[in-house]
This record gives C-alpha cells, structure tokens and sequence, in this order.
C-alpha cells in the first residue's frame, strides 16, 4: 500500500508543463496542492465521466500526453470507457487508478467488492496496450519515468492506504475560473 | 426553449439518412459518438461507418459520450453524439453537470424510439417519447424536431449555434431515415 500523496508527488515530478492531467475527487484535491496548473482537467461534470472526458482530450490533442487520476469508486461507475479506450487505442493516454477500497469524498464506505475487484484485470480484458500494478512506492518510483513513455493506452493500478480528512472546496474542481483557465491554458499552448 | 414543437399532425413525408450526413459534414462535426439506436440504424449510423469521416467512435453507454464529446469541445473539435432517447434519459445526469452547467456545446442527435411518423413527440402514444420535450424543457436545453426532409435544414444551424453559444443542443429525429 502506497500513501496517496507520495505517490502523486512522484507523479508530479514526471509530469510536464505540456501535459494534461484529469484528476478525481480526493486525487484533484491533492493533485492540485502538489501540482497546482492551469492544464490540470477539474471539472469532470458528473462522477465516473474523467476517463470519458480524458478520451475526447486524447483524440482531440494527439500531441500531448493525458492523464487520468481516476478513482476506483469512479471507474466502477464507467466500466465501459476502459473498452472504448481501449478500441480507440490513444497512444497518448495514461489512464491511473487511485484504488483505496472507498468512496474517500462520500463518508469512506468500502466499494463493492473492495477484496476481490481486480481493475489491473478489467484493464487487460478490455484491451489496454499496457498494464501495470503497483503497491510499494520505490518500484513506482523507479518505474513511472519509463511508464510514462510507453505508447498509450497504458493503465496503471494503484493501491493507495485511504487518505485523511481533507477541505473539500468544490469550487476549486467546477468553478467557472478553473474551465477558463484550462480553456485558455490548452488554446494558448 | 422550445424551439421545434409543431402544433398540429403534419403529413407523411421523407426524411434522407444521405440529407442529415450532408448536414453533418458540412457543420465541420470531426467526430460522430454513439451507442447503436433502431430509429436511426440503417438510414445513418450505417453510412456514417462506412466512412471515414465523421470518424465514428462506439462507445458502450451513453453518458460516455458526453464526456467525450466535452473533451473534444475544449480541443477545438467538433462531434455529435448519436444515440435513442433511453440513451438520453440514463444521461440526464451528465448532460445536466457537463453540457449545462458547465455551458459546453454537446450536439446530441436522438433517436425517437417507437415515435409515430408524423405525430408530435409530444402527442406520441409512447410515455418514452411524450416526456422527452419537456424534460428538455426542465433542463433549459434547445431541440429541434427533425421529422422529414425540410426539417433536415435546420441541422447545421442548429449546430453551429450550439458551438457560437456554447450550449447544448438536441436533435430529435422523429422517424427512421430512408438509407
């Protein structure tokens, strides 16, 4: 088990001024302390869409790398975009999973088959080009550079301790300032 | 925002699965979304595959494909997303967070299915279909009703409204296009 903001400040440090980074629910409000940038995708409209909107960023920007922090309760709500990924085949999406077993930002209940889901398994089956696991914080370190220049889709599970309480300000996802932001940031790059 | 309700039965008439893919290509629509709807089958989702452009994504539920079409929207890309109205109905959640709230132009395309040709969605005999205006209308979302031929005109108009607004739009299609 990996704690969530380590390994999203390894992440950080491999991630670049030209990519674009759609991070979810306890991810976003981490991610946007640890790596606060206009090019960070917040605003996701409903829950379990990030993949979906990653997909359309990734067909539409073939020339930047997109990054989803997706989370396990999220992507249990959008199976099928793993196969229609997967279809599509963007070779510039990199698809993460933030598995923690709960709903972290909706009172922490466990998801359903916490013990036995397998999203490394759902990844492979649907077809992503690559899949990865990890658990320990030093092979992800050691491994995320390379990741990150395999040819997408590429899926990578992550096994996260649940995180603390965190300020949940959503206005910081959804305001109308962080979609101008983005708008601007990715016209203008 | 009712924009496309007809009062009254109209007669029978035409409607060209070819005329409604003509109207795609020239609102400059890059990326055509959708689950497969039998209103809408053969006379379009049909020839849209059978070509390369628009380039057709299948995706697996429809809520998918707003998102994808939001993606898209941010890059400068234009897409419609093809769908039946149940496909509408088991997205109102994402259309209501990403098409309206946050104002991004999604163009849906739906398939009224079992809708009788000629008859008003409104006045449809089908609870499915009789409900869908007005929950457009709840939701503040622009329609249009695409039912034959001279209808067909109001695509591109439609769309490019849509993009020029930054809004969502849905076009109804009222009967099955001939191929």
């Amino acid at each position: 088990m990996m704690k969530r903001d380590d390994c999203l400040k390894v992440l950080a440090r491999h991630v670049t001024d030209l990519d674009i980074v759609l991070p979810v629910y306890s991810a976003a409000f981490a991610w946007i302390d640890i790596r606060p940038h206009p090019l960070n995708y917040l605003s996701h409209g409903a829950m379990g869409l990030a993949s979906s909107h990653a997909l359309g960023l990734a067909l539409g920007r073939p020339d930047r790398r997109v990054i989803v922090l997706d989370g396990d309760g999220s992507l249990l709500m959008n199976l099928g975009s793993l196969v229609t990924i997967a279809a599509e085949a963007p070779p510039n999406l990199y698809h993460f999973v933030c598995q923690n077993g709960t709903y972290e930002a909706n009172g922490g209940h466990p998801i359903p088959g916490r013990d036995r889901v397998d999203f490394a398994g759902f990844a492979r089956s649907a077809g992503y080009r690559t899949v990865h696991e990890f658990s320990d914080l030093t092979i992800f370190e050691q491994q995320i550079g390379p990741l990150l220049s395999e040819t997408g889709p590429v899926f990578a599970d992550l096994k996260l301790a649940s995180g603390g309480p965190q300020e949940r300000d959503y206005t910081r996802l959804h305001g109308l300032h962080v979609r101008r932001a983005f708008r601007e940031a990715l016209a203008a790059s | 925002m009712q924009q496309g309700a007809s009062a009254d039965i109209r007669e029978p008439e035409a409607l060209r699965g070819s005329s409604i893919v003509a109207q795609i290509r020239a609102s400059r629509i890059e990326f055509v979304v959708s689950v497969p709807d039998i209103t809408t089958s053969e006379g379009l989702l049909r020839p849209l595959s059978e070509g390369t452009t628009p380039r057709l994504i299948r995706i697996c539920k429809e809520d998918e494909g707003v998102g994808i079409c939001a993606g898209l929207a941010y890059t400068g890309r234009r897409s419609l997303l093809l769908i039946q109205q149940t496909g509408l109905l088991d997205s109102i959640n994402a259309v209501r967070g990403v098409a309206v709230e946050y104002g991004l132009p999604i163009c849906m395309m739906v398939g009224l299915l079992e809708k009788e040709p000629s008859v008003p969605p409104t006045q449809s005999r089908r609870y499915g279909v009789r409900i869908i205006e007005p929950i457009l209308d709840a939701m503040g979302v622009d329609y249009h009703e695409i039912e034959g031929d001279v209808d067909v005109a109001k695509i591109g108009p439609a769309i490019d409204d849509a993009y020029a607004k930054s809004r969502p739009v849905v076009l109804l299609i009222g009967r099955r296009p001939l191929g």
